[in-house]
């Protein structure tokens, strides 16, 4: 048997036409057996366009292509992932700090549409070792203004691709996330929430407890003091193995050229006129064209040695995982008077998070109020997990804002970007804030979607405020 | 448990506790620019070291002032108000 495999098909005019070359070599050569790759499995459209007039069958979308390859082949690879670059260089074009999901992103972009290599990401640890391999993984587009619903539904989208455009397996997952509520004002505002966001094409609806009841069997209704009126329903979420997600970013930015420094710290920049000329680091000074910081929750510490205060606040944000068990809940299920989100992990583990802390702090330590209080609420929803032991908890260090929306623009400075204020929400915008924060870096110019997440918002009162569909939803 | 010292009703849980953020200077509103007052409501300090910060026992609703160090989460020192602030403050506001 052989098979032919067509690599990142996209639903444009052009895969409509490349579709009907496909149907004629399958029609010429029948023997042959054809697999599409990318194609998005979103109704209408192209898509619908495509498989009627020539009846090709996508493959799942999140399959990546070198898992097949190595699937079919009898050898394991034994490529390393990661090599470690020699010694700093003495200057690049572009110093990027921190290699999170958000440095690494943003170097991935700029080395592969913008065709600038001479990049290295700094991080003062190693790579995904902050909050990018610490968050639970929710990955949706269920906010309440315009904007935000614009910015994470593009995100959630290029998720949906990321294992094939890095070839690099991130186990992404279309489960879906249902948030509850427990009283008629959170009701009100998740009417808000659906028709804003049905309104730039995500999938969402408030649904009735009966439809809840389908969705989650297992779910308690009847919380004693707090039963749940109805729920918010997003089938378009989605969750995977999120260091993979930096993982694969470094290895597909490291094979065009750019150097990721692990345990290189930060310390201090020198500043000439209104330009940043050199960053001195625990490895040596180096001289930079632009530079772009990622820290999350050291973004504050990071822009004070350049002289810039940001309208940010660090916290502990706690989650944990119980022991593994047979799959029993397929969406995401979140709710904010609760404090709490429950979703299974395709191991079978339990992951709970929640709020973070209550004081600011600077230490990944873990609280047993916190972690009570958790436990607590993930049995209000699910009874049954009383005797159910936890395996493992962490905490890591998120930087609030006040309207709980990113900053990523401009600074004081002309030549330091700020990709920052991601606070317990990142995670899943990492694709996107990768993709317009190269643009902007690349072109010096903010692109329209990044318009409304600039520092600059605070001091005019354009906040973006999403306190509401985020707090303890992720 | 962690315990924090309250200079009111000792030592206690610090979950009976919480904090009002840095302790640091209200500008007039009648006289200060647009700019300024963002920074004052929206922009922080964030240090990572030792802040003096605003406390209230809840159970009590006892005001105080405690110097924590925000990275090893160790608290140093509670103060009454009055110790620090033997003057009354200074809002701004007249008192017609
Ligand atoms: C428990 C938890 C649950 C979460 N759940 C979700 C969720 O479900 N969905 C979601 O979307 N988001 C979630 N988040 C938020 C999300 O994880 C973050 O917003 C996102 O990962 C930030 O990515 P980043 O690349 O900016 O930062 P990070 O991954 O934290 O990377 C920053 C890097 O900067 C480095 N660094 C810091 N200072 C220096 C220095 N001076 N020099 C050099 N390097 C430095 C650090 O070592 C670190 O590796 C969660 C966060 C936590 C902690």
């Amino acid at each position: 048997m052989k098979y032919l495999i067509i690599k990142n098909f996209h639903c444009s005019e052009q895969s409509v036409l490349k579709a009907y070359q496909i149907k004629f070599l399958s029609e010429k050569f029948p023997k042959i057996r054809l697999y599409v790759f990318g194609l998005r499995a979103k109704r209408g459209g192209h898509f619908d366009r495509i498989i009627r007039v020539c009846g090709i069958l996508p493959l799942e979308q999140a399959m990546p292509f070198g898992l097949l390859k190595y699937g079919l082949s009898k050898r394991y690879p034994s490529k390393p992932d990661f090599v470690a670059p020699g010694d700093l260089k003495k200057s690049y074009d572009i110093v990027i700090v921190g290699g999170g999901g958000h440095g690494l992103a943003v170097a991935y972009h700029l080395a592969c549409y913008w065709n600038i290599r001479n990049i290295c990401v700094l991080d003062k640890g190693y790579i995904g070792g902050g909050n990018t391999a610490r968050n639970t993984a929710v990955i949706r587009s269920n906010y309440i203004t315009p904007e935000s619903v614009n910015f994470y539904a593009e995100a959630v989208r290029m998720y949906g691709q990321l294992s094939n455009e890095l070839g690099y397996n991130m186990m992404m997952s279309n489960r879906g996330q249902l948030t509850l509520a427990h009283s008629d004002a959170t009701i009100r505002s998740f009417r808000m929430r659906a028709e804003v966001s049905k309104h730039r094409g995500t999938e969402i609806e408030v649904v009735d407890r009966q439809t809840i009841k389908e969705i989650v069997p297992n779910l308690e209704l009847d919380i004693h003091a707090q039963p749940i009126l109805a729920g918010l329903w997003h089938p378009d979420a989605l969750t995977g193995r999120h260091d993979s997600v930096a993982w694969g970013y470094a290895v597909c930015a490291m094979e065009l050229g750019v150097e990721v420094h692990q345990r290189t710290e930060v310390t201090g920049f020198e500043v000439v006129g209104n330009r940043v000329t050199k960053v001195k680091t625990s490895c040596g000074d180096i001289q930079c064209g632009q530079v772009v910081q990622a820290v999350a929750g050291h973004s504050s510490v990071v822009a004070k040695m350049v002289g810039i205060r940001l309208p940010i606040r660090s916290y502990p944000l706690q989650a944990m995982v119980t022991l593994p068990m047979k799959p029993f809940i397929n969406p995401m299920v979140s709710s904010t008077a609760l404090h709490c989100y429950v979703s299974q992990t395709s191991r079978g583990e339990l992951v709970i998070g929640g709020g973070p802390d209550p004081y600011e702090l600077y230490s990944t330590r873990s609280s047993l109020e916190l972690k009570e209080d958790l436990a607590g609420h993930a049995c209000e929803m699910f009874p049954f997990l009383v005797d159910v032991p936890i395996l493992r908890q962490w905490a890591g260090i998120v930087d609030m804002t006040p309207d709980y929306s990113p900053i990523m623009g401009p600074s004081e400075l002309d030549n330091y970007w700020l990709d920052a204020g991601w606070g317990t929400w990142g995670f899943k915008a990492t694709p996107a804030s990768g993709k317009y924060v190269a643009q902007m870096v690349a072109q010096q110019k903010v692109p329209e979607v990044l318009q409304p997440f600039g520092v600059e918002r605070f001091y005019d009162f354009g906040l973006v405020n999403e306190m509401g569909a985020t707090a303890a939803s992720h | 448990m962690k315990v924090m010292h309250c200079p009111l009703n000792g030592p206690r849980n610090i979950a009976e506790f919480i904090t009002f953020g840095e302790v640091n200077k209200m500008p007039v509103p009648d006289t200060v620019d647009d700019r300024a007052w963002a920074e004052f409501v929206f922009f922080a300090n964030n240090t990572a070291g030792v802040v003096r910060e605003w406390w209230c026992h809840t159970p009590t609703n006892y005001w105080f002032i405690a110097d924590r160090h925000t990275v090893s989460d160790e608290i140093l020192a509670t103060y009454t108000i009055a110790e620090l602030f033997p003057e009354p403050f200074n809002t701004g506001e007249s008192d017609g």
